[in-house]
């Protein structure tokens, strides 16, 4: 049997993913969580292998092969643009990539964005007619219209209580946002008989609805 | 800007040392070797063409390529690929030979990228055309060769998977009549979207009935049951002739005893946008990225005024040099240590040596007690003349 390895992203996606891969009939040991220090647990008996990663960095062990499979949020697919197999809405983790401001925002004279998301944000007001200058920022982008650094965010929304808690309020979505399950090229196809029976199981499991 | 530091090289350019050279030499012999063998005949291109003309056909993004200015202000193109370079020599300089044509290359091609390990600029390819022959015997033809440069490289363990370009737009426009939306949905296989392509074919106004055998075609199955799926879903002549196209493929592929290494795939589209009939892709389980590409352009000639049928493959290289379990051929070498008034007698048994075919490095010593660099590195044998 081919022996599976997926790429999981740390934080807020990995344990409705685990939650997830725990549903399917396959026995995934209990001490496997975030908490634990260990970056990789090899599970022998069902020929599955986890490691752990940031999750802009999930599509990168993808791409080169090193994962077979990730889990991996639809945002950084969209920022990393990677060559992979996109194969499965596993439809956690929901929330809305959005634009937003203050709420008296007017446009400025030279438009400024700050971002997580630099590619998503240039595209988006490239489709959109606008011409803006995007600021990367690796954290806290709320703070970016607060303190005058850019005039509006593009970052991802779930509940909105953050943005709300810093004054800012959303102003346009680009668009939903889920969790994805990709594949390898290579993978996708020298491993095809084991990729199609997971993606099956989670396909079951998501479509009679996942208790996460 | 930083400054430039000596040893920098342009983004995505390598150097190879010597051992990378041997195996590079090697792999590149054997496939030479499985393409003569085929009747497939070596060209050379030149390494700059006109951005008019072929590197407007080769279909490799504007923003991937190098560009130059000549002294008459023509744009011109370090070229990004072989396959247009060879299109368009086909329509001069062998315009009038008999075909089909056979035709074989080893060479860079050059595309720009971004700065990553893993993604060359400079690429070397090794591939084969064969144009004016429009059959399925064609088709099979180019497939198996690539099978057997792959076995003769010793890649243990591959894959190739075959799409058919007209059958996959057949099948759209079977249920589809809106054009956007069958690029919509040609542009998420292309892209690899699989959800993206479930939601696209959602959102479309036809029957369930219809969504599900669509899906249904596009998951990996055997041939044969994916053929007869195909007929008994399909009625319009192009998916028809598509279908009986690839089964004939098939029936070659068994017939060369290689079936087994491939797989159809109806989903499986090129990303370059000449194709017009198969395409196959070649994966090894010892490697993420596909080692070859290939498949039918039938109208790209005719942007040389030239309207031939043509198919072919292009291997890459460097991604064989990874996956190859090629030894480099060790030969027999000889380490000629002389004193320097013995140069006659040490020269006369290089060339000696030399004659049966052996290494011979000579090294000139400066006393009889003196090691040399030659000895302590290698596994050579040593004959001292002091």
């Amino acid at each position: 049997m081919d022996e599976l390895t997926i790429a999981m992203p740390k934080g807020r996606i990995f344990g409705e993913a685990l939650a997830l891969f725990r549903q399917t009939n396959l026995t995934i040991p209990e001490e496997f969580s975030e908490d634990s220090r260990k970056l990789t647990i090899s599970l022998p008996h069902i020929g599955l292998s986890f490691f752990l990663v940031k999750p802009i960095d999930v599509p990168t062990y993808v791409e080169y092969g090193v994962a077979d499979l990730g889990v991996v949020g639809k945002d950084v697919l969209l920022e990393e643009d990677r060559d992979v197999y996109e194969l499965l809405d596993l439809k956690i983790s929901p929330c809305r990539l959005s634009v937003a401001g203050k709420p008296d925002w007017l446009v400025p004279l030279y438009p400024r964005v700050a971002t997580k998301y630099p590619r998503i944000a240039k595209n988006y007001f490239k489709k959109q007619g606008q011409q803006v200058e995007v600021i990367r920022l690796s954290g806290s982008i709320e703070l970016a219209p607060i303190v005058g650094l850019a005039d509006r965010i593009v970052d991802i929304v779930s509940t909105g209580r953050t943005l709300e808690e810093n004054g800012l309020v959303e102003l346009e979505v680009i668009g939903s946002i889920t969790s994805r399950l990709i594949a390898n090229r290579a993978s996708y196809r020298m491993k095809a008989e084991r990729i199609t029976s997971l993606c099956d199981q989670l396909q079951q499991v998501i479509k009679e609805g996942a208790r996460v | 800007m930083t400054v430039l530091r000596g040893f920098e090289k342009p983004t995505g350019f390598h150097d190879l040392p010597p051992q990378l050279v041997r195996k590079k030499r090697r792999i590149e012999d054997r496939v030479r070797m499985v393409f003569e063998n085929w009747g497939y005949e070596e060209v050379l291109t030149p390494a700059l063409e006109f951005a008019e003309t072929v590197g407007k056909a080769s279909a490799i993004s504007e923003q991937k390529m190098f560009k130059c200015i000549d002294r008459q202000g023509n744009t011109l193109v370090l070229r990004p690929d072989l396959t247009a370079p060879i299109a368009r020599m086909t329509a001069s300089v062998l315009k009038n030979e008999p075909l089909p044509l056979r035709l074989s290359y080893h060479a860079s091609v050059f595309r720009a990228q971004e700065n990553e390990a893993g993604r060359n600029a400079e690429f070397y390819q090794s591939g084969v055309e064969l144009i004016g022959n429009a059959s399925s015997t064609a088709d099979a033809e180019v497939i198996a060769l690539a099978v057997e440069a792959l076995q003769n490289c010793q890649i243990d363990s591959f894959q190739l998977a075959i799409g058919h370009e007209a059958l996959l737009d057949g099948l759209l426009r079977e249920c589809i009549r809106n054009e956007s939306s069958i690029q919509k949905l040609k542009e998420q296989l292309s892209q690899r979207n699989m959800v993206g392509f479930w939601e696209a074919l959602q959102e479309l106004d036809i029957n369930y009935q219809a969504k599900k055998e669509l899906l249904y075609l596009f998951q990996l199955r055997s041939c044969k049951e994916q053929l007869t799926s195909v007929r008994k879903l399909s009625e319009t002549t192009q998916v028809l002739k598509a279908a009986d196209q690839l089964e004939e493929v098939w029936r070659q592929l068994e017939v060369y005893g290689i079936d087994h290494y491939c797989v159809l795939d109806f989903g499986l589209i090129g990303r370059i946008g000449y194709y017009t009939g198969v395409y196959f892709e070649g994966y090894s389980s010892s490697l993420g990225f596909p080692l070859l590409s290939g498949g039918r352009y039938d109208s790209l000639l005719t942007c040389f005024h030239r309207n031939l049928p043509a198919t072919g493959f292009a291997l890459d290289v460097n991604r064989m040099m990874e996956v190859s379990q090629l030894e480099c051929e060790k030969r027999e070498r000889f380490v000629i240590c002389y004193t320097d008034h013995l140069y006659e007698k040490a020269i006369k048994k290089a060339v000696a040596l030399r004659k049966q075919g052996k290494v011979v490095v000579l090294d000139q010593i400066s006393k009889p007690s003196e090691t040399s660099k030659e000895t302590i590195l290698s596994d050579s044998h040593v004959i001292w003349i002091v």
